[in-house]
């Protein structure tokens, strides 16, 4: 069984029409399903949560797939086209497991988890932690001691931000500047 | 041969596409679609036996050879009910009546088994029934059937021939072998001479061809002849001997009857003799002859092909890409195939062919009853064999395994990629077919694998590289 670091790749990883997108309707939606499956497992195991579609990513292509020989040595063999990419970014954008972060579609920001559930995460957090009523930075959420071995460790700004607002929103807690600049506090009201 | 109920005139062979079936040396000239025929009850023997009924020979295609008067139903799923009249048999063609008020109509009389008939032939339809009766004239009096000359008996031919109305076809046909009747030729000897001779009156056959063009054309009409007597002598020159030839020679021999076999069609449907019925006359002529070419490739040939093969088989009678498609298409319209073959009293189901498209836009002709499944059943084993199931295959795999051309074999294969049978691989030397493992695989644990399936299969070919 082959691996990406500790993540263990499914057996269709080798099979060459995996990384061609295929015309045939009904195959092509078995394929996305199957590509939009991995994208998310992958991304949840090794903590990815930015896909930037002109950058290396490790699931885009396939290496092990070049032993059909030497017909593939001078093409990027096994490798999803940009077209291929954006197709199954695209399928988790609609189904809402992720989100452009730009126009030009270049970067993708995947959420295993859609901001509802990592609002609810944080509220676990909170209360796991005793800060119902108390204050902490958005720093300390990402990297302090309080958070190691939670979910919430090593999250992306973004999306963090995105859950916090939404609980802003629904008077849970209030956003404020911190102390240094680029800082910014919460001040939670569970 | 007669049957009961229309005794007065002889049954017609039909081929599967309803068209007649020729006497050798046999030609059409003429085509009268929506015609009557009404036979007169005999005023002579009434005492005897009582008037024949007059059957309904209504709506018909009457069809002006040479040789014959053919009458085929327009509406009969069956070659059954087609007819004939030798134009030998008939003694008398009466002066038609001109009237504002009837349909154009030819009265004539025939002898038909010892008595004598008066026949109404009615054209409802709107042909060209006055070119229609002048070729009737001509056929008549050009009198074609007194030239047929049976090759065993070749030395009775060289009658006089019909006159100066070319139509009729010209003198001494078999007149070129009636004196090797007498000399029995086999071997290569055999063959090289009779080809000096052949050359010899070919040469003689040239110069007074080019006198005029109604010379040329009767001249054509006496090199196929001349081919197809060929190759009787040479089929009956392999048969007498046996064993003495060695393979060199028996090479050649197929080879040389091979061109005798494909020097044409006979009587190629023109616009000249089929007028408006043209295309329905020329779609039928083609499904007749796309039959052996079909068979050659497999059941399925591509239209360009036959374009190819049925233009080289008319000869000079070229027809155009526009008028091949609209042949086709209107297959589907007359449904040809579905006239089993009344050839010799034998009756045949023939194969039903069809014009398919591909969603690619190719254009094949191909049997009806060929079968995708066949196809997609030899394509599945085809790339569920070890190696096939690592690499994939190619269209040229597949065109080796299917013996079929690589453009056809592509079609296929992309027929069969629609059915979900197979997915593509696109690298930078083009496109690799994979059995489909999609559906097999379970959405909900990527990990999991079914015991027994497809892609418990490819895991392992994949895993023993």
């Amino acid at each position: 069984m082959q691996k990406l670091g500790d993540f263990k790749l499914p057996h269709f990883f080798n099979y060459p029409p995996y990384f061609t997108l295929q015309p045939v309707r009904d195959t092509r939606e078995k394929q996305v399903q199957l590509w939009k499956e991995l994208i998310l497992d992958y991304c949840r195991t090794q903590k990815v949560f930015v896909i930037a579609l002109e950058e290396e990513f490790p699931l885009f292509s396939n290496p092990v797939i070049e032993i059909g020989g030497l017909r593939r040595l001078n093409y990027d063999a096994g490798s999803l086209s940009h077209e291929a990419r954006e197709a199954f970014l695209s399928a988790l954008v609609s189904e809402g497991r992720a989100e452009w972060l730009d126009k030009g579609h270049r970067k993708c920001l995947i959420l295993w988890h859609r901001i509802q559930d990592w609002a609810d995460i944080i509220i676990h957090f909170v209360k796991d932690n005793g800060l119902e009523d108390g204050v902490t930075t958005i720093e300390e959420i990402r990297s302090g001691i309080e958070s190691r071995g939670t979910e919430l460790h090593g999250i992306d700004r973004t999306i963090l931000m995105r859950a916090l607002k939404l609980l802003e929103n629904k008077g849970k807690l209030a956003i404020f500047k911190g102390t240094s600049t680029d800082d910014e506090g919460v001040k939670f009201s569970v | 041969m007669a049957t009961t109920s229309n005794s007065i005139f002889q049954p017609a062979s039909v081929t599967t596409s309803g068209r007649p079936v020729l006497l050798p040396n046999e030609f059409e000239h003429s085509l009268l679609s929506a015609v009557d025929l009404e036979p007169e009850p005999e005023s002579t023997t009434t005492t005897r036996n009582p008037p024949p009924v007059a059957t309904p020979f209504k709506s018909g295609l009457l069809t002006l050879t040479t040789h014959r008067l053919l009458w085929l139903p327009s509406s009969s799923a069956t070659g059954a009910g087609a007819v004939s009249i030798p134009l030998s048999s008939v003694s008398h063609i009466f002066s038609p009546k001109k009237s504002l008020f009837h349909s154009p109509r030819i009265r004539f009389q025939f002898s038909a088994s010892s008595r004598t008939v008066v026949v109404t032939v009615v054209a409802r339809g709107k042909g060209d029934f006055d070119g229609f009766l002048s070729k009737l004239w001509e056929s008549w009096r050009g009198r074609a059937w007194e030239n047929d000359v049976d090759p065993g008996t070749a030395s009775g031919s060289g009658s006089v021939s019909g006159s100066g109305d070319g139509g009729g076809g010209g003198g001494g046909g078999g007149g070129f072998y009636s004196s090797d009747g007498s000399v029995r030729m086999v071997g290569v000897a055999g063959i090289l001479r009779k080809e000096q001779q052949m050359w010899e009156s070919t040469d003689k056959s040239l110069q007074e061809a080019f006198q005029d063009l109604n010379a040329l054309m009767s001249k054509a009409k006496e090199m196929v002849m001349l081919a197809e007597k060929m190759r009787q002598k040479l089929l009956s020159g392999s048969n007498s001997q046996t064993g003495a030839g060695n393979d060199e020679e028996m090479g050649s021999k197929e080879e040389m009857q091979d061109w005798m076999l494909s020097v044409g069609i006979i009587s190629p449907v023109t616009k000249e003799s089929a007028g408006a019925l043209y295309h329905q006359q020329l779609s039928r002529q083609l499904a007749d002859f796309v039959r052996i070419p079909l068979e050659r490739a497999g059941g399925v040939i591509n239209l360009i092909d036959i374009y190819c093969l049925f233009n080289r088989a008319r000869g000079t009678e070229l027809i155009s890409p526009e008028d091949l498609l609209q042949a086709c298409s209107l297959w589907e319209k007359f449904d040809v195939s579905l006239l089993p073959i009344i050839y010799k009293t034998v009756t045949v189901v023939d194969r039903p062919v069809m014009l398919r498209k591909f969603d690619s836009g190719v254009m094949v002709i191909q049997n009806k009853s060929h079968s995708d499944n066949e196809v997609f059943a030899r394509i599945k084993t085809l790339v569920t064999k070890p190696d096939a199931l690592r690499v994939g295959i190619t269209a040229s795999d597949a065109a080796m395994t299917l013996g079929i051309a690589p453009a056809m074999a592509k079609e296929h294969l992309l027929t069969a990629e629609g059915k979900g049978l197979l997915c593509r691989d696109v690298s930078a030397d083009g496109f690799r077919f994979y059995v489909n493992l999609f559906p097999d695989i379970a959405t909900d644990d990527l990990h999991a694998v079914k015991d027994h399936g497809i892609y418990s299969v490819w895991i392992r070919a994949a895993t023993t590289t």
